[in-house]
């Protein structure tokens, strides 16, 4: 059963979401490129709350098989990975951004 | 359902957003992120508590392994690896994608449905391929990065075609998978994660050398994608918009990169550039440049001192050689002299755009002396000594007047224009793209052998002697 009004407001939801993206993103000067693409890596880790619902589903659903558990665990290590190390390394590299005065 | 919940996942939006935003300038930058974190710790508390405790120990494992493994790797990392690390947190996202999909597809077998709704199977099934090409596509920029595998484009014959095959069975099955509702046997859907990643894999072999950073860029707009319909999949607006504004910054970046090279994505893609030049390295004809002047550290170190403005030209062999520290000291000796120093970044010097700046910012170098390419060519004409550190295909002045050259029409740093070049390099090897560079022959250049770092140090207690 689809709904479509549902749908569409999704749809409407990502287009404006795609907008705000190129506004956004499209003034960042190449000096932060790649800080910017690390940050942006981090963002998309929000994939880790759609491994945590997914895991709560197959839970959900009677139990899990051992092989599905462990498919399940891999999705939500992965997306912390991506989460967790996409903030930590931008911030490491934010950090080195200095004016000319700053200190040793 | 409480009203909270959804409403403070409008404000991690927001954090998003406005995290983005303070990512426009070097002085915001650092508070930009911290906002984005902040909002990712909100919605990640948020989707904790609404799991109200099933499977806890299944998701604690997870976050506690993910979490511990992308930190450390976080601080370990060297500068000069980030684009390969990069590239292994983003495809550790499409993996996630891809496997949330994969769990999905299995709780709905489970349930003994009939058929799946269409927003879910087509979603499941999109996110699922696009998250495993992006997945395996990673892993092979990883490990051509980190010179696991050869940096060259690797070819075979009828390449194309059989990249095509690959992708045509996924259309097939995905199709199929589409009409049929999502009952697709278990055996087969594993096939179709398989050609995926399989897909990831072919797709990313054929680009190398200079074209790896458009990669990674574009894989980054893919797991941004993946997520994005992976939020239809499972319903959550968070996702859709997470994803949707990745998806958007990866193409914006992916473009900006191509275009700085003149080429457009396509050609980047599926051209294969610059396999020719490991295997024929004298096509031009010419033999390779022969008429090269070689320099020593001592005279160099004189020019540098006496001169008004210097332009340093940093590329990847400033990253390899782990030279910035080096450079910066440099710098510092002549400013004490009273040489205006600047540094001349090309948007494509080195592996990923803005790579020089993170190299440099490491070294302490203040962001005011970097030039982006217009304005460092507005200055190296009244420039006395350009000095390339290992950098070659973009200050290659073939690029300029060659037009059967590979790499005609890219824009270039006019370093030739320069009173003065000292190029600083290994050997006489040719660059990343595998073309001889017409700029060691000029009579206004000289070549200063061995690794940049060794050079740079002999550079600096030369000038501190005289």
């Amino acid at each position: 059963m689809t709904d479509v009004s549902h749908l569409l407001t999704l749809l409407t939801v990502l287009m404006l979401a795609i907008f705000v993206g190129f506004e956004v993103i499209s003034k960042v000067p190449t000096t932060l490129h790649t800080p910017l693409m690390s940050a942006t890596n981090a963002i998309h880790g929000i994939v880790i709350a759609g491994a945590i619902v997914a895991t709560v589903s197959l839970f959900a659903a009677g139990g899990s098989s051992v092989p599905m558990t462990i498919v399940a665990i891999a999705a939500v290590t992965l997306g912390a990975i991506n989460v967790f190390g996409g903030f930590a390394v931008t911030e490491r590299m934010l950090q080195m951004f200095k004016r000319k005065e700053g200190g040793k | 359902m409480s009203i909270a919940a959804p409403l403070l996942d409008l404000v991690a939006i927001a954090f998003f957003i406005l995290g983005l935003h303070f990512l426009n300038a070097p002085p915001t930058a650092r508070f930009g992120n911290r906002l984005a974190a902040v909002g990712m710790f909100i919605a990640l508390v948020i989707i904790l508590i609404q799991t109200g405790g099933v499977a806890w120990w299944a998701i604690a494992i997870g976050v506690v392994l993910g979490g511990t493994i992308g930190v450390v790797a976080a601080i370990r990392v060297k500068m000069t690896a980030m684009p390969q690390m990069v590239a292994l947190y983003n495809g550790a996202g499409g993996g996630a994608a891809a496997l949330i999909s994969v769990v999905e597809y299995v709780v709905f077998l489970r349930s003994g449905g009939a058929a799946m709704d269409p927003i879910v199977s087509v979603s499941l099934i999109v996110s699922m391929i696009i998250g495993a090409v992006s997945f395996a596509g990673s892993i092979i920029a990883f490990l051509k990065l980190q010179e696991l595998m050869t940096g060259r484009p690797v070819t075979y014959p009828a390449q194309q075609i059989v990249n095509a095959l690959v992708a045509l069975a996924i259309l097939a099955i995905g199709g199929w998978f589409i009409t049929i509702g999502g009952t697709l046997p278990p055996l087969d859907f594993a096939g179709l994660v398989v050609l995926a990643l399989a897909l990831g894999v072919l797709f990313v072999l054929p680009i190398g050398g200079a074209d790896m950073p458009v990669v990674i860029s574009l894989l980054n707009s893919f797991t941004g994608l993946a997520v994005a319909v992976a939020g239809f999949e499972i319903n959550s607006e968070l996702l859709i918009i997470c994803g949707a504004l990745v998806g958007a910054s990866g193409t914006i970046l992916t473009v900006d990169m191509s275009r700085a090279m003149n080429r457009s994505l396509a050609n980047v893609l599926f051209s294969a550039f610059g396999s020719a030049g490991g295997s024929e390295p004298a096509a031009a004809g010419s033999g390779g440049p022969q008429n090269v002047r070689s320099v020593s550290a001592d005279d160099v170190a004189v020019m540098l001192a006496y001169a008004n403005k210097v332009m340093f030209v940093p590329g990847y062999g400033m990253a390899v050689a782990q030279a910035q520290h080096s450079v910066k000291a440099l710098a510092d000796q002549l400013e004490k002299r009273n040489v205006h120093v600047s540094y001349a970044i090309h948007p494509v010097a080195g592996r990923m755009p803005g790579h020089m700046n993170v190299l440099l910012a490491e070294a302490n170098v203040p962001y005011e002396q970097l030039l982006e390419l217009d304005a460092a060519n507005a200055e190296l004409p009244t420039t006395d000594v350009a000095l390339v550190i290992g950098a070659n295909d973009v200050t290659n002045p073939a690029a300029r007047n060659v037009p059967s050259s590979p790499i005609y029409g890219m824009p270039i740093l006019d370093v030739d224009k320069a009173a003065n070049v000292i190029v600083l390099k290994r050997s006489m090897r040719s660059g990343f793209a595998g073309i001889d560079n017409p700029l060691y022959e000029l009579p206004n250049t000289a070549m200063l052998f061995g690794d940049a770092k060794a050079s740079i140090d002999a550079l600096v207690a030369a000038v501190k002697a005289l």
